[in-house]
């Protein structure tokens, strides 16, 4: 088979069609969990089988890993790694006369225990169990989610290097830097420091640049499980629900939301507790929000108008962690009624 | 027959070749057209200053006038680069200060340059004209005033978006009295303020002065009364406006922007109040380039100050421009050739402002010049793209930057990979692409197949696997620099095209998933090639197969280069990581 023909034979058990909503499982178990966003390698044609841990030497899943993305915070660490890329998931490549080809697996182990001892560090298995270190450890501090979302999870920022340069103009760097709470890309998008420095002087009276118009607009941050970025949303640039939440999948397009929003804006504004039941039942993200009290509740329990003006913050939340907030909302939403 | 020029007659003939390309060429036609090619070669253009030693230039060019060197990966100005890696300027201007000195032009670009590179300049080369330091670092303001002290011929001293240590106004005060033959300077970068009578006497005194781009430290008084000094200027780049307008001061402004009758190209504008923009409307009629990219000037003003710029050939701009303003533009400036539309808030949030992908498709349709594109966008359609394509098949850079990482076709929620299919295949003349939102390996295919004569090629957050980089590695007839970021190919495609990269002046890989081991095996079998590993961690904490953060190969005569610092790893600096244990026997 030529390189391309393997490549693509590999591929075809990764990929998936972009446009279907696949949902990425999580693995919630021991501390070990699932950063993928890019929810697409992960389809369903891995079945029901749970990434727990790579550990697993299931090739397919292995080489879904390879299509997988993830982003690191500034500063952090490079992406969630599949170090085991190249030794489990073997692409045989045509003789080319120029080059060496990647070796088989077993030529790796061969040629690896042959090198033991011979100024090489380490043996194979030596190595195999320096992965299980490396990843166990780069999983449990790989909390790159939100610094919000630090008090529930214990971020260990300390361990993630800081890849970043150390200012050039370091003043103005750190002048016009925004808070903590907002995470970015680190160069992207793909504008010189030198303007955003500028920007960021000449902008500081202008309110309607930085997304504040007089005019009675309401922004709250979206945040979402496994993205490393936030948003924000003007919340009264939508009638109902189900604006809120279209918009939001588009905003968060390789994540697949909750259907709490998708009514499909036919008015029915309150959601009964059996629909918000099903939909923890069913889906693995929902969209909740933080009140004016500081709770954390299920989108869709009060009218729309209710909501707006009561609503601090949205956070699109993994179904089973957000299971503790529904008996919360009922309560509340009873006893507004 | 054997014709054999007589080496006057070659060289006359030689002399009135310019593109460097082509001297290249002639100079692989054989040995006495190397030998004439050399010694009449006085522009000597060097892409990446670590491919060749400073000694070898000098060597082979001994007639050199004019120096350009660039230094750090493209990506360095999105800070992927760490402080510290290279790109010294220091090794050449010492090289040259020995074997050079006639040397009078030096063009630096990305370069880490220090106060003593620029004293070293002053005092080594006796009739220096022209200095162009562009986004370069290292240096401070002493520097700058040991050039305007020294250098009696001094014709162009600019500072394009350095960062330099500002230590005060005065090295303007150290150009001296007698020196008369500035024809630009560009302190634009610099935060202090000059002394207004300083620069207004030296305005006075430079007849020849056709550029002039002032700091946001001049005010508008400060540029008034330069302006009437200087009436000849072609190119323009305002001080900040932001002072409150007075009646007097308006129409003063106005009347010496009148009396610059040969103004061609604007810039600066920082923060420039709506009310001051009428000011503006006498020169437009003139301008061939238009500058707003600082303005945050919204859109009627944006478009009533458009509608006059008939001529325009550039424009650069913020998205605060919106689609309909585009539209303006589509209809009003005909003659337009590059347009850059950048985000006005520069950050993933920036989801507030009218711009779509509509903006860029007006532009397409209403300006038959259009040849070169930077576009940032929050989402973007097949549809837009293909329409674009159709439109306007003479685009030779298209930089399209959709700023939501992964973001499909909003339309039909498919990947975008249709719509740079058409960019590829109608755009025969692409020289530069940057891709961007979500793309499958198939959009690379296209891209190889058909964009013969793209050189440079940036790509982020996209494709599925190895099959993207083999294919631009395996197609992509004239690529020059790749630079990758974010994308999930692993060892395969970089290895099997090993070849490729000798074709190539650079290739940068970030967050991908190439091993540690990849890289070591490319070493070793690439000895023309330099491999740098650009990683905090050392190697020897991890298994050879864990990927690396950041990699840098580049093509280079000049072996492994000295200076890199101790978070660049490669097989030479660094033997005790020990050969690949990928190779095969």
């Amino acid at each position: 088979m030529s390189l391309e023909e393997e490549l693509q034979s590999n591929v075809s058990v990764a990929s998936s069609s972009p446009t279907s909503n696949c949902i990425s499982r999580n693995n919630t178990s021991g501390g070990l969990k699932e950063h993928n966003y890019l929810g697409l390698s992960d389809c369903s044609s891995v079945g029901s089988s749970t990434l727990s841990g790579l550990a697993e030497d299931d090739k397919a899943t292995i080489s879904l890993k390879a299509t997988e993305l993830t982003l690191g915070l500034p500063g952090s660490q490079s992406p969630v790694r599949d170090t085991d890329l190249n030794l489990l998931s073997p692409v045989k490549l045509d003789e080319k006369p120029f080059f060496p080809l990647l070796p088989t697996k077993d030529e790796i182990c061969s040629s690896s225990q042959k090198n033991i001892g011979s100024g090489n560090k380490r043996g194979f298995s030596d190595t195999m169990d320096q992965f299980a270190e490396a990843k166990s450890s780069v999983y449990t501090e790989k909390n790159w989610m939100f610094p919000e979302a630090a008090a529930t999870q214990s971020v260990t920022k300390k361990d993630m290097p800081q890849n970043i340069p150390k200012g050039q103009s370091s003043t103005t760097n750190n002048s016009s830097s925004p808070p903590a709470a907002k995470a970015q890309i680190v160069g992207w998008p793909p504008v010189r420091s030198y303007r955003k420095n500028t920007l960021a002087t000449t902008c500081k009276n202008s309110d309607e640049v930085d997304g504040r118009p007089g005019s009675g607009a309401l922004f709250v941050k979206v945040s979402m499980d496994g993205a490393p970025y936030l948003r924000k949303v003007d919340l009264r640039s939508y009638t109902n629900y189900g604006e809120l939440s279209s918009a939001l999948e588009k905003m968060f397009t390789t994540f697949t939301l909750g259907q709490c929003g998708s009514n499909g804006g036919t008015g029915k504004d309150i959601l009964s507790e059996t629909k918000l039941k099903d939909l923890l039942n069913g889906k693995d993200y929902v969209l909740t929000y933080e009140d004016k009290d500081g709770d954390w509740m299920l989108v869709g329990d009060v009218p729309w108008e209710m909501f707006i003006d009561v609503c601090k913050k949205l956070k699109i939340m993994k179904g089973c962690d957000a299971i503790g907030l529904a008996p919360r909302a009922m309560e509340k939403s009873k006893m507004r009624a | 027959m054997n014709l054999r020029l007589p080496s006057k007659v070659l060289e006359h003939i030689i002399s009135f070749i310019d593109s460097n390309e082509d001297r290249n060429s002639v100079s692989l036609v054989c040995k006495s057209w190397f030998e004439t090619e050399r010694k009449t070669r006085k522009r000597v253009f060097v892409g990446n200053c670590y491919a060749i030693t400073p000694a070898a230039v000098a060597r082979r060019f001994p007639e050199m006038r004019s120096l350009t060197l660039k230094g750090k990966p493209h990506f360095a100005d999105y800070n992927l680069v760490p402080d510290g890696w290279g790109g010294y300027a220091w090794p050449w201007i010492e090289a040259m200060a020995k074997k050079s000195p006639s040397l009078e032009e030096i063009r630096l670009k990305r370069m880490v340059v220090t106060d003593e590179c620029l004293e070293l300049i002053a005092a080594s080369f006796k009739d220096f004209k022209v200095l162009v330091l562009t986004s370069c670092e290292g240096f401070s303001t002493d520097g700058i005033a040991a050039i305007a002290a020294t250098c009696r011929n001094l014709r162009v001293l600019e500072l394009r978006e350095c960062i330099v240590e500002d230590l005060g106004g005065d090295w303007l005060s150290y150009f001296p009295e007698t020196s008369t033959s500035l024809v630009s300077l560009d302190f634009s970068c610099l935060d202090s303020e000059v002394k207004l009578s300083d620069l207004e006497r030296l305005v006075s005194r430079s007849p020849d002065l056709k550029s002039l781009k002032l700091n946001p430290a001049v005010t508008v008084d400060g540029l008034e009364s330069l302006l009437r000094r200087a009436p000849q200027l072609t190119e323009l780049g305002t001080g900040s406006f932001s002072a409150e307008l007075k009646p007097e001061a308006f129409s003063k402004l106005s009347e010496a922007f009148t009396n610059c009758k040969q103004l061609k190209c604007l810039s600066g504008l920082w923060d420039v109040l709506p009310e001051y923009l009428p000011a503006l409307y006498s020169v437009c009629p003139g301008l061939t380039s238009l500058n707003l990219s600082y303005a945050t000037v919204r859109m009627p003003d944006l478009v009533e100050l458009l509608r006059r710029c008939s001529k325009l050939q550039k424009l650069w701009v913020m998205d605060l421009i919106e689609d309909k303003g585009l539209e303006t533009v589509a209809s009003c400036c005909k003659e337009l050739r590059e347009l850059r539309v950048f985000p006005s808030v520069p950050d993933l949030d920036a989801t507030n402002v009218a711009l779509t992908e509509q903006g860029l498709v007006f532009v397409s349709q209403g300006c038959p010049k259009l040849e070169s594109v930077l576009y940032f966008c929050v989402q973007f359609t097949n549809a837009a793209l293909i329409t674009i394509a159709r439109n306007r098949p003479n685009i030779k850079c298209f930089r399209l930057c959709v700023i939501e990482p992964f973001a499909p076709d909003y339309k039909t929620n498919e990947p975008l990979d249709k719509g740079f299919k058409a960019i590829a295949e109608r755009c025969k003349y692409l020289q530069r692409l940057s891709v961007s939102g979500l793309l499958t390996d198939k959009a690379f295919k296209y891209i190889a197949k058909h964009a013969k004569k793209v050189r440079m090629l940036s790509v982020a957050f996209a494709g599925d696997s190895d099959l993207m980089l083999h294919h631009l590695l395996s197609g992509c007839e004239s690529l020059k620099k790749l630079e990758i970021r974010d994308c999930p190919f692993g060892d395969t495609a970089l290895l099997e095209n090993a070849s490729k990269l000798e074709t190539m002046r650079s290739l940068w890989l970030s967050s991908c998933f190439v091993s540690f081991g990849a890289c070591k095996l490319l070493s070793q079998k690439m000895p023309r090639l330099n491999v740098e590993v650009i990683d905090e961690h050392p190697p020897e904490t991890r298994p050879e197969s864990s990927p690396v953060e950041r990699i840098y190969i580049y093509r280079t005569v000049a072996g492994p280069r000295l200076d890199m610092p101790e978070f660049v790893w490669t097989i030479h600096k660094n033997p005790e990581i020990g050969v690949s244990h990928l190779a095969i026997k």
